[in-house]
């Protein structure tokens, strides 16, 4: 029984696999989006719109299963550091939580708003959010894209903060966000 | 007596719908929308300017007549850089092509509010014949427009619309639903 519960300092297989699965579809949806927006009027324009609609709602779907993982999961206390590293670390972590919701909602809101309804992966059409509305698209187009760049701020912060631990304070914080298996456990 | 008042109305809205037979259509009640499905998603979008007439009478539908032409080059997607794709030859050809129009060759009444209207659609000097229902909203009084409504469903690809790259990405049948409505 005891094999099953998650050693102290260790995150459960459940945290890692969200976390790597969604860091994986985030960079897959900047990338697209980065590309897609670049594009000239073509085909492939079109199938990459839909392609980062479709990653951006199972983003969406995954951080809603994972804000509901951490409400009911206590996640292993952050290593010691400095009280002020302490507080950007959790100001940051709440801020990346809002955005992997806040993002993917604002690209269906912006969506919507052009006019375009989302089908999830061809098959399942997601209701609209708003009405179409040119100047609305307008003010949701630069939500979207303001999230995004923020997004990117933050990735960029979070993973020179886990370099920084790993390779200037050698403590343990990277490795136990990749170590699958818990120590301990059988 | 009651019934006999509603009667005598009846018989002059008849008459006046006979009077207004021959009606312009009005351009800010009316509407003319494509769907057309990308990657399965349905996308709405309207033509901007069309103009034309109807003639219909209630009392003798089968005499009607309707003659309808279509700005290809007021199609708009939502976005410049699509209106200005789906303007260029491989397309709607706006430039050359400027009208898609309609005429009717037969119309056959199919209840007191509907009928088959047969005709030629030409878009982009392609003459096709087609058959499509539309409902009829007769006019309230002599100075109000009668209505007709309807939906079309075409091949892009009969009419040369749509470089064939698309086509894996855009389905070939796209949807236009109108609703017209003609003054005297």
């Amino acid at each position: 029984m005891s094999a099953t519960l998650p050693t102290p300092g260790a995150y459960t297989r459940t945290a890692v696999s969200l976390h790597w699965l969604i860091a994986g579809l985030i960079g897959v949806a900047l990338l697209m989006g980065w590309i897609m927006t670049n594009l000239g009027v073509t085909p492939l324009k079109l199938k990459m719109y839909n392609w980062h609609k479709w990653v951006g709602i199972t983003v969406l779907a995954l951080a809603v299963v994972r804000v509901l993982w951490r409400l009911t999961h206590r996640p292993p206390a952050l290593l010691p550091m400095p009280a002020w590293q302490r507080l950007a670390a959790h100001a940051l972590h709440l801020g990346l939580y809002a955005l992997l919701l806040a993002l993917p909602l604002s690209g269906w809101v912006y969506s919507n708003a052009s006019g375009y309804p989302i089908v999830y992966l061809r098959l399942l059409p997601l209701p609209n959010l708003v009405d179409r509305d040119k100047a609305l698209a307008g003010t949701w187009h630069a939500v979207h894209e303001t999230l995004g760049w923020l997004l990117v701020a933050a990735l960029l912060l979070h993973a020179l903060a886990a370099l920084k631990h790993h390779f200037l304070d050698r403590d343990d914080t990277l490795r136990r966000m990749l170590r699958w298996r818990s120590p301990g456990a059988a | 007596m009651f019934k006999s008042f509603m009667l005598a109305g009846a018989a002059l809205g008849i008459m006046a719908v006979a009077l207004a037979a021959d009606s312009a259509l009005d351009p800010a009640q009316s509407t003319m929308v494509a769907t057309f499905k990308q990657e399965n998603v349905p996308v709405d979008a309207p033509f901007r300017k069309f103009s034309g007439r109807i003639n219909y009478d209630a009392a003798n539908a089968a005499a009607a007549s309707a003659s309808i032409d279509v700005e290809t080059g007021s199609f708009d997607i939502g976005d410049a850089a699509y209106n200005a794709e789906v303007r260029k030859p491989a397309w709607f050809d706006s430039g050359k092509f400027p009208l898609a129009s309609f005429r009717s060759t037969a119309i056959k009444p199919l209840s007191a509010t509907r009928f088959a209207a047969t005709g030629t659609l030409t878009i982009k000097g392609k003459v096709l014949t087609i058959t499509v229902p539309i409902d009829v909203v007769p006019a309230a009084g002599a100075a109000a427009g009668s209505t007709f409504n309807g939906t079309l469903t075409l091949s892009r690809q009969a009419y040369g619309i749509g470089d064939p790259q698309w086509n894996d990405v855009l389905d070939d049948q796209v949807s236009v639903r109108f609703h017209l409505v003609a003054h005297p």
